[in-house]
């Protein structure tokens, strides 16, 4: 177990490296920022000092390396746009996004789960085929369009939860966090379930699959043939196994449920990172494009890896250098 | 005395509802086991050997259901029996083991776990007890350093060891009777002849009562007191299997005996028994087996009663005599 997950760090290692290539080669080569970073007015002079203060009079390898040596302080740049370091925004934005992806992850573990081993254990009630027909809801409405009518009937019409901004926030492992004050919860309500809808649509019908999967296997047969309670066949025997397609779901999710976040929080407001690099894009802002794309990169890294140790809990075929 | 298993007219469907009648793959089908005896369940592919075993466990596939009959197990009606009922027999006092090990044993539980339950199921014991119980039945069945081994995982297990295991649970509670699902048909014919083996040994010393369903005549012959043969969901012929596999009276019966390989002689072409099973919905008018019976007539068209004589029993008008077979 240990020497596995050994090997899976060094394979993410690899992966940051390969990526901070691509990410260097994507914004460093592919178009001339000398064009987006210099006035077309400019003197020759000035022209010249403003490429040797970027380094892009280096040749290729020295620019790339001098880019690694940034990236291992953290050090992206200053924004264009704010004048501030470019890492120092995203991390300051990190916090918003997060609680709004964790938020909605919960949400769509909280209802998706148990609705989805409802309607997979009694497909024949009328009540599954409710939820299923709810869950094409879900997949089909456009995020956009039910975050308008959420703000429409929570707020316009029966003003119960506000819709724009996290509301106060507290200190925690130095981030700001809403979810520490009541106002900040009423705040986050909306966005998240909004984010969720989508996700707890799509864990729903892949628990409900499982379920229909897992049920009818000579193991769950043999479970019951040895006079188990049908609660713990349902909560081991069944459940167990598919929590191994759902960590997988779970885990590639979260890193889409953080990439697109941006729609819920244009809608909501949500002072996300999701919005400040749509900001940042559409204004060129190459520092903060950059430190995004590799926060991103790290993040799915290690999101991979959490899920690849859940497997090796969760799966003991998966620990192959086991011993018996 | 009263026979541990008395299975009377017992008619299992799947789909239909009331008043309707879907497709029945248990037709009629009755017979009784009696303590510590093994009777064989023989019959092709599809004649409805195992939903015989799962009706009388209880635990039918969905649209499954017993649609009338008795299944009296010491006296008491198990189609009438509430689920609980029934929860607290399975395992307990009628244990099942299924055909393929690879796939009757959780892949994402320990060997440990499972056993360990299925203890803990009908025995309120302490965890340390129950590890105890399971360690000592591995040992049982002959699976070396059972302490470590309740530790590993199904897919660390060779198939038949995986089927060793599965047998360990079944005789974890002494129970009165087994249901075994061709256990030795996945496995390779050295393991098979060990798992036969070990199989007789602890039914020997727990004086369980098995149905042993399988195609394999040669097991039968090895392994059974009686044997039951099934054709498209009825019983065709019963009765000690030494009296029935030296002269079977049903056609059927003789074409099975015909069909094993020993008994070919040499260069002799393999007999096998001409036509294929008939479809559940289409069975022929009268006798099922009617269209490949090479004694059929017009006799035939009625459907013959499972007709007893002495302590045997077969469903034919033209019965196979010693002299006509040879
Ligand atoms: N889940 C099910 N749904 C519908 N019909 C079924 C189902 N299971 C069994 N049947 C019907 O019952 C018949 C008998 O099946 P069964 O599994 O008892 O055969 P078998 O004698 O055990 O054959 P085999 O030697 O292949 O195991 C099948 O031909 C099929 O028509
Ligand atoms: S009843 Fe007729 S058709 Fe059926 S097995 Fe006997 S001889 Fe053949
Ligand atoms: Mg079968």
């Amino acid at each position: 177990m240990v020497t596995s997950i050994i090997r899976r760090l060094i394979q993410a290692v690899f992966v940051v490296v390969a990526m901070t290539v691509i990410v260097f080669i994507g914004v460093n080569v592919i178009g001339n920022p000398v064009d987006i970073l210099i006035n077309p007015d400019a003197n020759q002079a000035e022209r010249a000092r403003v490429i040797a203060h970027y380094g892009l009079d280096q040749p290729l390898w020295r620019q790339y390396l001098l880019f690694l040596q940034g990236l291992l302080h953290g050090d992206f740049g200053d924004s264009f746009v704010y004048g501030r370091p470019a890492m120092g925004l995203i991390l300051e934005r990190l916090p918003a996004t997060l609680e709004l992806a964790i938020s909605a992850l919960t949400i769509a573990l909280v209802f998706g789960l148990p609705l989805g081993l409802y309607a997979g254990l009694y497909p024949n009630r009328v009540s599954s085929k409710l939820i299923m027909s709810g869950s094409i809801l879900g997949f089909s409405l456009p995020t956009f369009w039910v975050g308008l009518m959420l703000i429409m009937v929570f707020s316009v019409e029966l003003g119960w939860l506000p819709t724009n901004g996290r509301g106060p926030t507290l200190e925690l492992f130095g981030a700001q966090w809403s979810f520490l004050t009541g106002e900040g919860i009423r705040h986050l309500l909306l966005p998240a379930f909004n984010l969720a809808l989508f996700k707890t649509s799509l864990i729903l019908r892949l628990t409900r699959a499982g379920v229909q999967e897992v049920l009818p296997q000579d193991y769950v047969k043999f479970a019951r043939a040895k006079g188990l309670r049908e609660r713990r066949v349902i909560a081991v025997h069944v459940l167990k196994n598919l929590m191994i397609p759902v960590v997988t779901i779970i885990g590639l999710e979260f890193g889409s449920l953080i990439a697109f976040s941006v729609v819920t929080e244009s809608i909501f407001a949500w002072p996300g990172m999701g919005k400040l690099i749509i900001d940042s894009i559409n204004l060129l802002d190459r520092p903060v494009i950059v430190a995004y794309l590799m926060m991103m990169v790290l993040l799915f890294v290690v999101l991979n890896f959490i899920i690849d140790v859940c497997y090796t809990i969760l799966d003991p075929r998966v620990r192959l250098d086991s011993k018996a | 005395m009263t026979a541990l298993l008395q299975v009377r007219n017992l008619v299992t469907e799947f789909g239909g509802a009331k008043g309707r009648s879907g497709i029945r793959a248990v037709n009629d089908v009755s017979f009784s086991v009696e303590r510590g005896r093994v009777l064989g369940l023989v019959g092709e592919s599809g004649s409805g050997k195992s939903v015989t075993g799962f009706s009388i466990i209880r635990l039918l596939e969905r649209p499954g259901r017993i649609a009338s009959g008795e299944i009296l197990f010491d006296g008491v009606d198990l189609s009438r029996n509430s689920e609980e009922e029934m929860r607290r027999l399975r395992g307990k006092r009628i244990a099942m083991v299924f055909q393929d090990p690879t796939v009757t044993l959780n892949p994402v539980l320990s060997v440990g776990t499972q056993m360990i339950e299925a203890v803990l199921a009908h025995e309120s014991v302490s965890k340390d007890i129950a590890r105890q119980r399971a360690r000592d039945a591995l040992g049982l069945v002959g699976i070396p350093s059972p302490e470590e081994r309740l530790a590993a995982y199904p897919h660390q297990f060779s198939g038949g060891m995986r089927q060793r295991v599965a047998i360990a649970i079944a005789f974890l509670h002494k129970p009165d009777l087994i249901i075994a699902d061709e256990p030795t048909t996945a496995l390779d014919v050295t393991i098979q002849s060990q798992i036969i083996a070990e199989f007789q040994k602890l039914t020997e010393e727990t004086k369980t009562a098995v149905i042993w369903i399988t195609h394999d005549l040669a097991i039968v012959s090895r392994l059974a007191d009686d044997i039951a043969v099934m054709y498209a969901g009825r019983l065709v012929e019963t009765g000690p299997v030494s009296e029935v596999l030296n002269d079977p009276r049903h056609p059927y019966t003789a074409g099975l005996i015909a069909s094993v390989p020993s008994q070919n002689q040499r260069g002799e072409r393999l007999r096998q028994i001409d036509g294929m099973t008939p479809a559940l919905n289409r069975l022929p008018q009268g006798c099922s087996f009617r269209r490949r019976c090479e004694r059929a007539d017009d006799g035939c068209l009625v459907i013959p009663e499972l007709a007893p004589s002495g302590d045997r029993s077969f469903r034919c008008i033209h019965p196979v005599t010693k002299v006509s077979a040879s």
